[in-house]
């Protein structure tokens, strides 16, 4: 194991035996918030299983998503990469004329070396659709990371113009929500007197925002490291740097962060934040003093355990499957700043954890709710100790003043259940 | 390449990962990149599971692809047989490692040096079979690595001294096994057959050597455990039955074919009598298919879609044992195509052999029949088209893993199938009833016939004629009248305006019912 001691956090090392969504999972949010487009999953028959049963009921709602399924001849190279996906591409065109379609490439893309990258500007020109590439797969990432891959590649799609006549310098905003909380965080900043110029990504395709040199990004979720790497290294854009807008002090501090870039003095602030923790109180009585163990799957991490220490819980371990300290590094440092002024020691970061070995920890500490995948959430129940389906945290909305309360809603609903069983159901 | 949206069988390690789990104390190590241990949810979510799944994966990341697993598999093989002490450890392969070509062969080789446990590489292609052909293949492969251990030159066998069967059936996530295999024990209880050995489900690895000494096997589920029961045949000589006991038909065939194992062992037993008892006071499904409900049912038209047994099964029930019209049967395994035509081709108009949906879908939408019996995805392609579905065959959802007894095989299974069956047909008929009279009205109270909440007046006459209407769409007609009459400034409802009213707001159908009543 790894040690690396920084100032006061300490990060760890596992060996990455860990269960978590496969990154082509990001296909399920994505096709719903960009309407025009069309997801081509290219890969196995492993990847259709998984999208199959982690979609559950999507998958009768004739989903703007397909496998490409590969074949034995075109893992040796019997059949033609580039005729194949044409055939594919053709009829996708003609079934559905979407604006987009994007190539989600797998596992066995990577393998067996397929040049998407390569084919896709050539079948582009002929098909006159936009084609994107995102190689989002298990060799490399976790979960949502896949959304990084996709907002990544469509980032380097965003038109590029030269600043005009703009009073301040535009301000995108990056990271795929559902849209009536982006319309909340726009208006949070609109209240402030800031205007966005535009999201990454909008609603259609067709609508990508223009992003020119010297605009400043901000990200919406902690899981966007290499979409920041591109505004920043290719469209020459500026990042703000500011914790996620999770939780009611998540979002001061990320309108706080926005404002500060602006040179703008934030308005009403304090008292927004205060009034949505007095909302909150009958979700706080329960939560106070109550102990968490994330075992980590979704990147979401840092932020909830942050939120949460801010309620009042003691975090025992935050374990995440890759920990961008650059991206995230205003993020950890309010961590750090709760943890102090709640006393309350600074939680243990576990990267790419070790599940076996965590489950050993759990046994040992004993924590009041374990936040975790679907495959442990049932024996870790059996075994008496309350679980949150980590999962649900990736698709409820959690962003934004008005939404702290889902936040709790989850994390409190086992610890709510514990009290309502009588004798007889333990 | 083929554009696929939904398969009917998963992967190929799926199959493999089923197998293991349905052990005790066996341990699957997959040799696969990040998240492609989705299994483990399935088993939790769908089985309810209280422990934790018995599989863990090798993870093959960035580091694997450009030098190799390494020492990577054999630590992950030696680590898991300290940390939990299983019996056995399957290697399994997936997609990505099966392209990657490594040794796996030589890791398994290599870590049993320094294992307790066995460990064995499941022997399956990816590209080559699917879910249920692993399942088959690997269940095979591990009972051939255990009876050959044990019997070198194989010996002979001591029998049990009385009649005995081995299950060969039951496995994790499969389509009601559980309830299946409590069923079967009951019916051999009743025929006082002893059951010797149940694989895979619950049984551990050091028990296969006891198979040999039952008299006969029996594969319920032809899809996996042929291969054991062939391989059980060929080499020690062990008779087996794969009809599968669905249906009162069935059933008594599959007595029947006991009776004749047991009499070629020298025991003669005659079950008539039992069959003749379960048939009249156990299942209800024998008298069901001769009362007036299921006389309704004759002539209906039915499609049936899902693996070879369910299908095939279920099929025979609606043809001999309703007097349903089956005007297609159809099974996506592929690999078995040619048992299931035969067993089907003599009573449906048509074989469906696909794993298209679409295909089925299609049928489906050009034929239309009265009810379908099928999957998770004909039930939607019903759902759709506004067609009812029983669902008889994985894959399945959640609710196909019901808590309650139902199993689909044996007597009480043969009751449950009617129920099923019945209220498909049943729920289509009020469906369709409940169309013809305009959808539900969920705005007004039952049974609030007289008073009329408007300034509109029936007349006496209107009102009995009203009342007449069974209650169900009394309702409804009640409120198309009252629009009707509102809409042309009518304040008194005779019954003229009424039937005015039904001609002009409903359908001939709805008229057609009216005038019968």
């Amino acid at each position: 194991m790894n040690m690396l001691k920084t100032e006061n956090l300490t990060f760890e090392c596992e060996t990455g035996n860990y269960h978590t969504f496969c990154p082509i999972s990001c296909v399920s949010w994505l096709y719903q918030k960009i309407e025009d487009s069309f997801f081509l999953v290219i890969g196995t028959k492993t990847c259709g299983y998984f999208l199959q049963n982690a979609m559950g009921v999507m998958i009768f709602a004739e989903p703007r998503y397909a496998m490409a399924e590969l074949e034995e001849g075109d893992i040796s190279a019997q059949l033609n990469d580039y005729q194949e996906l044409k055939r594919l591409c053709l009829e996708i065109k003609t079934d559905r004329n979407p604006s987009v379609i994007f190539w989600i490439g797998t596992c066995t893309t990577e393998i067996i070396k397929m040049d998407l990258e390569g084919i896709a500007p050539k079948l582009e020109k002929e098909l006159n659709v936009p084609i994107v590439v995102a190689r989002a797969n298990g060799l490399d990432y976790a979960f949502t990371q896949g959304e990084d891959t996709v907002l990544s590649a469509m980032a380097q799609r965003c038109p590029k113009i030269s600043i005009q006549n703009h009073k301040q310098a535009p301000l995108i905003i990056f990271g795929s929500l559902p849209e009536s909380t982006a319309n909340q965080l726009s208006q949070e900043l609109t209240k402030q007197g800031i205007s966005i110029s535009g999201w990454l990504p909008e609603r259609k395709y067709t609508q990508l925002p223009e992003i020119s040199e010297g605009s400043y990004v901000v990200g919406v979720n902690p899981f966007l490291s290499r979409t920041a790497t591109t505004l920043m290294r290719r469209k020459k854009a500026k990042l703000i740097r500011a914790p996620f807008p999770i939780g009611p002090d998540g979002t001061r501090a990320w309108i706080e962060k926005i404002c500060s870039v602006y040179q703008i003095e934030p308005k009403g602030l304090e008292e927004r934040e205060e009034k949505i923790w007095n909302n909150l109180s009958p979700y706080l009585e329960i939560v106070k003093n109550k102990s968490v163990f994330f075992m980590g799957d979704n990147l979401l991490e840092i932020s909830l355990a942050r939120f949460l220490a801010r309620c009042g819980m003691t975090i025992y371990e935050i374990g995440i499957p890759y920990m961008d300290k650059r991206f995230q590094s205003a993020e950890l440092e309010l961590l750090e700043k709760t943890c102090l002024e709640k006393q309350h020691f600074l939680p243990k970061i576990v990267e790419k954890p070790d599940n076996y070995n965590q489950i050993e920890r759990i046994y040992d500490l004993g924590p009041d709710l374990v936040i975790t995948g679907m495959a442990h959430a049932n024996p870790l129940e059996a075994r008496n100790i309350n679980t949150k389906w980590s999962v649900e945290f990736t698709f409820a909305q959690i962003h934004g003043f008005g939404n702290a309360g889902e936040i709790l809603k989850l994390v409190t609903r086992p610890l709510q259940r514990k009290s309502m069983r009588s004798s007889s159901f333990v | 390449m083929k554009l696929a949206y939904w398969m009917y069988t998963g992967p190929a390690h799926i199959g493999t990962l089923r197998i293991a789990s349905s052990f005790k104390n066996v341990h699957a190590i997959m040799h696969a990149p990040l998240g492609d241990d989705y299994f483990n949810v399935m088993q939790s979510m769908l089985e309810r599971e209280r422990n934790f799944t018995p599989v863990t994966a090798s993870i093959v990341d960035r580091h694997v692809l450009a030098q190799g697993s390494k020492e990577k598999v054999i630590d992950n093989i030696t680590r898991k047989d300290k940390e939990e002490n299983p019996d056995l450890v399957i290697l399994t392969p997936t997609c990505t490692s099966s392209i990657l070509q490594e040794d796996l062969a030589n890791f398994v080789t290599r870590a049993s040096y320094n294992t307790k446990a066995d460990v064995l590489l499941a022997d399956v292609n990816h590209y080559r079979v699917n879910e249920l052909q692993a399942a088959d293949k690997t269940l095979a492969q591990i009972v051939q690595f255990y009876l050959q251990k044990e019997y070198k030159n194989i010996p002979h066998i001591n029998k049990t001294k009385t009649p005995s069967v081995n299950i060969i059936g039951g496995f994790t996530l499969g389509f009601h096994n559980q309830h299946d295999l409590i069923e079967l024990k009951k019916l051999f209880t009743e025929l006082n057959i002893d059951i010797n050995l149940i694989i895979p489900e619950g049984i551990n690895v050091h028990q296969i050597k006891d198979l040999p000494q039952a008299w006969f096997n029996i594969v319920p589920y032809r899809e996996t455990g042929l291969k054991t029961a062939e391989y059980l045949k060929k080499y020690f000589n062990m008779p087996y039955i794969d009809t599968t006991p669905m249906g009162l038909e069935q059933i008594t065939q599959f007595i029947k074919e006991i009776e004749n194992i047991l009499s070629k062992n020298g025991i003669q037993s005659n079950f008539d009598e039992y069959i003749n008892q379960q048939n009249t006071f156990v299942s209800q499904a024998a008298w069901f298919s001769r009362s007036v409900d299921c006389q309704n049912l004759i002539g209906k038209r039915a499609v049936v879609f899902g693996d070879a047994t369910h299908a095939a099964n279920f099929a025979k029930i609606l043809h001999n044992e309703m007097g349903i019209e089956v005007i297609c049967a159809g099974t996506y395994c592929k690999h078995d195509a040619e048992w299931f035509e035969k067993e089907v081709s003599n009573f449906c108009q048509q074989i469906l052999i696909t794993d298209d949906f679409n295909v089925v879908g299609n049928y489906i939408a050009e034929n239309e029949p009265d009810a379908i019996f099928g999957t998770q995805m004909e039930r939607h392609i019903g759902k759709r088209m506004n067609i009812p579905c029983g669902v008889i065959s994985s894959p399945v959802h959640i609710q196909n893993f019901p808590l309650s007894y139902k199993p689909f095989l044996g007597y009480e299974g043969s009751n449950q199938i009617a129920d099923l069956i019945y209220n498909s047909f049943t729920l289509g008929m009020e469906d369709h009833l409940l169309e013809i009279f305009g959808g539900h009205d969920t705005n007004q109270k039952f049974g609030d016939t007289n008073i009329s909440s408007t300034q509109i007046v029936w007349s006496k006459q209107a009102n009995e004629e009203l009342n007449k209407i069974p209650g169900f769409v009394r309702n409804k007609v009640k409120k198309k009248t009252e629009e009707y009459a509102s809409k042309n400034q009518i304040r008194e409802i005779t019954l003229e305006i009424m039937y005015a009213a039904v001609r002009f707001v409903t359908n001939k159908k709805l008229i057609k019912f009216l005038t019968k009543i």
